[in-house]
């Protein structure tokens, strides 16, 4: 039977200090034009914690509204305000910035994080107010350390510091003293990477209704690289947040393909659950704090806020068929393989068209595709246009070659099956994944049959092939039942052998009579 | 199809709208010499 979706968690962290200070936009500026207008006026373009919750894509992504209800939002978001907006959603939570802190300060097993005695003292008990933060993570905060001792450590280049509020209250040391795959700059990455995992990780279950004893399994498809001079991208970071999150009975590996990772993840889930391997999975993706702050020059020119300051994150739980949520059916994969090329009709034609037609279907026969969920309040004043309408147009116009759909209903098709974007633009967080959550919710209530999730990665970006890739998968209605109900090959074996015993016995009432 | 006859292109396509291959190949069909061309990912 196909596994299943038992549940997600997708949060986000407000993290301006980490964009003004750790952004790669920002540390890149530094170093060719640092009296530049950008590192001047930064600054007076940093959004409240307050107005990034209010902010209606945050609020889409925790889940607090479905993104069909941001389409009747008049673009752009950023000057429009979510009613009653609340830091808590159905999938997740937006975590303010010094709670953040002490999070990541509390997945630290090296003694490389350092947050200043008072900065702990004041934020501990905000951080043990939320609901999903486990006592055995509170007791991994460490009292705190001197101010003076953080000073040192960031002046004389050793640590990488940490701003609340413009004010210095830690820093990430060093993991070797030369190895430049455990300097700062790397350990304070994958920390904030792993703790924002941690942090979806921890809603997931509580979205899914499951005990962290359940997990058996955790997939990392961050973009992120942990390890040594001998083994750069050595891992674990699965492992690495499963300990931190209580998943006693988890082990688990990384998984990379850059934006198209998390879709590699699902399928390999998927697939790892449906062959009995493993019955309960966690996929989980964590923020990347070079890509806050990406666009901000753009944004600043223009006048907006600095609207990437969140680090995202997202956990999905797949398990074994429950016989009621929402599957995974491993029987229609797109692929774009070595083969495909690089013309549009075959890219598309490879994640979508080609897995649709081995299954008998259209695109008509799936409600909704989600591929690059990215912002377009985020993408569009930086010249990057709106991401996922730019995908619907493809499908569609693919859609329209196959004879699929009229010409005439072009421009109604993104309105009909695809989504607006609200996702961060943090590479893998938006690609698919974000709307796995809806989809689970929408097939089971009935609303919708099949959901698409399409990821892409730019793979040339690591400058070891000009390929690009994707992969795409089907969520769909629970299809148990009917397989409950139909003949097993036990019974079939049974019928033949009562059917043999049927016949033998006329044979022998013929012979009798005869 | 006459007016990339000739001339040197510069080629940067786009991962969500038109790869780089796929305008060198439209670029090349029509006489253009391509000196450079890339696909980049904007998001």
């Amino acid at each position: 039977m196909n596994s299943v979706i038992k549940g997600s968690g997708y949060c986000l962290s407000y993290t301006p200090g980490l964009m003004l200070h750790n952004g790669s936009t920002i540390t890149t500026e530094r170093v060719v034009n640092p009296d530049g207008e950008f590192l001047k006026e930064m600054g007076k373009h940093v959004r409240s914690y307050e107005d990034c919750v209010a902010y209606w894509p945050n609020q889409v992504y925790i889940g607090n509204a479905d993104p069909e209800e941001l389409r009747k939002v008049e673009f752009p978001y950023y000057d429009k305000k979510f009613e009653n907006a609340s830091r808590y959603g159905k999938f997740g939570e937006i975590m303010p910035e010094a709670e953040f802190l002490l999070l990541a300060q509390s997945c630290d097993c090296f003694e490389v994080f350092y947050l200043e005695k008072g900065f702990v003292e004041a934020h501990k008990k905000e951080l043990a107010a939320d609901p999903v933060i486990t006592e055995a993570i509170l007791n991994r905060v460490t009292a705190g350390s001197e101010l003076s001792e953080i000073e040192t450590l960031v002046s004389n280049g050793e640590a990488e510091g940490l701003y609340y509020e413009n004010k210095l209250v830690g820093c990430v040391k060093r993991a070797h003293d030369i190895d430049v795959n455990l300097s700062a700059e790397v350990m304070l990455e994958n920390l904030m990477n792993k703790a924002s995992s941690v942090l979806a990780i921890l809603h997931s279950l509580k979205n899914a209704g499951i005990s962290p004893d359940d997990v058996e399994y955790v997939i990392d498809c961050s973009e992120e690289a942990c390890g040594d001079v001998n083994q750069r991208g050595g891992g674990n970071f699965a492992k690495a947040a499963a300990e931190i999150a209580g998943l006693n009975n988890a082990t688990g590996s990384d998984s990379r393909g850059f934006c198209a990772g998390p879709s590699h993840a699902m399928i390999e889930a998927a697939a790892l659950v449906k062959a009995g391997a493993f019955r309960t999975v966690v996929v989980i993706g964590g923020g990347c704090v070079p890509k806050l702050g990406m666009n901000g020059k753009d944004h600043v020119k223009k006048g907006l806020p600095m609207l990437e300051d969140c680090l995202g994150a997202f956990a999905v739980i797949v398990s074994e068929n429950d016989g009621k949520s929402a599957e995974i059916n491993l029987d229609i994969l797109g692929r774009h393989t070595v083969g495909t090329g690089a013309a549009p009709q075959n890219v598309i034609g490879s994640l979508v068209a080609d897995p649709l037609e081995r299954a008998g279907l259209t695109v008509n026969d799936v409600d909704k595709f989600s591929p690059e969920m990215q912002n377009a309040d985020i993408t569009k004043p930086a010249g990057a246009g709106d991401v996922p309408m730019a995908n619907y147009k493809m499908i569609a116009a693919l859609a329209v070659k196959k004879g699929w759909l009229q010409k005439s209903e072009l421009a109604s098709f993104s309105e009909e099956h695809g989504l607006v974007g609200y996702a961060p633009t943090q590479g893998h967080i938006p690609s698919g994944v974000p709307y796995v959550g809806f989809a689970k919710e929408n097939i089971e209530a009935g609303k919708m049959n099949r959901v698409m999730i399409i990821g892409k990665g730019s793979l040339f970006l690591g400058r070891m092939t000009n390929l690009f890739d994707g992969v795409s998968f089907i969520i769909q209605k629970n299809t148990a039942e009917n397989e409950q109900g139909a003949v097993s090959e036990d019974e079939v074996r049974k019928l033949i052998a009562k059917a043999m015993k049927d016949f033998a016995a006329s044979i022998l009432d013929k012979e009798a009579e005869a | 199809m006459s007016i990339l006859k000739g001339k040197k292109v510069v080629i940067i396509g786009d991962r969500d709208g038109i790869p780089g291959p796929a305008i060198q190949a439209c670029v090349e069909s029509a006489g253009g010499e391509v000196v450079f061309a890339s696909t980049e990912c904007f998001v």
